[in-house]
């Protein structure tokens, strides 16, 4: 429960301690680790989502596990790939179809913006045509990058916050990557 | 790399056949466009050709926007290229037709692999391909206006099936950490949580 919103209050302690929130706070708490998925995939990111979905970047380990093949049960919708003009009405009567509450996020470059099309035949981005939470940029984006992003979703949703939002590169710990120093040292020792 | 396609088509079609080339064993014909569906059914036919594999046709936009008329007479070239299987050989056939009124014969009664081939250069150029069974847009919408691959199609010109929606990023700073900038702006915002701004995120966290 450490990760509920300010609001939240633990009085007492022990066996007969309770614990008051407001009930937004934790519905949002319940959502964010129950996402179902829609992955809409259109082009080459899917390899690179199938690779975060799959279990060595493991993508159940934030509750986004099951991957269901309606949009009506799902709650994120995961645009993967170049969107054409062609495709947006299919795209947004998807999104219509989901059951609220609901999120999307734009996988990769040209899910984000267009990437590099620019011409008749990309949408420049599907927040031209849906709401968008969260955008992870990169072509594709690495597990690591999708990862994040979902968390920064998490975090949103636990805070109740609908504005778009752009992931941004994420500088590696100190202390993490002197844990991977001394990993390494071992490895040649051997 | 023999030219016996070269030649075969030069005997029988004579001055029809404009220019012929062949280079690392690519034979090129440039015929006229009033024969493009004869020499199809002779390079298909003929036993020194048999060409029975379809491979490829589509069209090129030969003119220069800025410098040419858009009119002017051999203004796209369509060709097909077809290959043997029994002959082990492939020749490129091409046509050239014009700006202001581009129409050729259609070949996919003779080899029926042309005929999304055909729509796709209808598609994308407007070329017209007289006796096709079902000559629409492949690719592109019937809304979308105009044929994008020709040279004065304008090249980022959109035309949305979907109408964009507007105000898509109205967010103000502060950003939460993990937050790039918003794409159209150039400032990034990294606070720490004060009561005044309570979701700027822990640098710890």
């Amino acid at each position: 429960m450490a990760d509920l919103s300010s609001d939240t209050r633990i009085v007492g302690g022990g066996e007969s301690g309770f614990v008051t929130t407001r009930f937004d706070a934790l519905l949002n708490w319940a959502r964010k680790y129950s996402l179902f998925q829609y992955p809409f995939v259109t082009a080459c990111c899917g390899m690179e989502f199938m690779a975060a979905a799959s279990p060595r970047y493991d993508l159940a380990r934030f509750g986004a596990e099951a991957p269901r093949f309606s949009p009506r049960q799902a709650d994120v919708l995961w645009v993967v790939g170049t969107i054409s003009q062609r495709q947006a009405p299919a795209l947004r009567r998807i999104y219509e179809q989901m059951t609220e509450p609901k999120w999307v996020i734009a996988f990769g470059t040209c899910a984000s913006c267009g990437g590099f099309y620019d011409n008749y035949a990309t949408v420049p981005g599907i927040d031209k045509i849906i709401p968008v939470d969260v955008m992870i940029p990169g072509c594709p984006p690495r597990p690591e990058a999708v990862l994040d992003g979902l968390m920064l979703l998490q975090k949103k949703i636990g805070e109740g916050d609908r504005t778009p939002a752009v992931l941004k590169n994420t500088e590696m710990p100190e202390e993490h990557k002197r844990s991977l120093e001394q990993l390494h040292q071992i490895r040649l020792k051997r | 790399m023999s030219k016996i396609i070269l030649d075969r088509l030069q005997e029988k079609f004579g001055a029809d056949v404009l220019e012929t080339s062949s280079f690392r064993g690519d034979d090129v014909a440039v015929v006229r466009p009033s024969r493009w569906r004869e020499v199809a059914e002779f390079v298909k036919n003929d036993p020194a050709c048999q060409c029975d594999y379809f491979v490829d046709l589509s069209a090129v936009d030969r003119c220069d926007p800025n410098t040419d008329d858009l009119d002017m007479p051999d203004r796209f070239e369509v060709f097909f290229i077809v290959h043997s299987l029994k002959k082990k050989h492939r020749v490129r056939v091409k046509a050239r037709v014009s700006g202001e009124d581009p129409r050729i014969d259609s070949i996919a009664s003779v080899w029926s692999g042309a005929n999304w081939q055909e729509r796709e250069a209808f598609d994308m150029f407007g070329v017209r391909f007289e006796g096709h069974p079902d000559l629409r847009r492949i690719l592109m919408y019937e809304e979308f206006e105009g044929h994008p691959l020709r040279k004065e199609y304008p090249a980022n010109r959109a035309q949305p099936l979907v109408a964009y929606r507007e105000n898509t990023f109205d967010k103000l700073g502060p950003f939460l950490r993990d937050e790039g900038m918003p794409l159209n702006r150039s400032v990034s915002v990294d606070l720490e949580r004060t009561p005044e701004n309570p979701h700027a995120l822990d640098k710890n966290n």
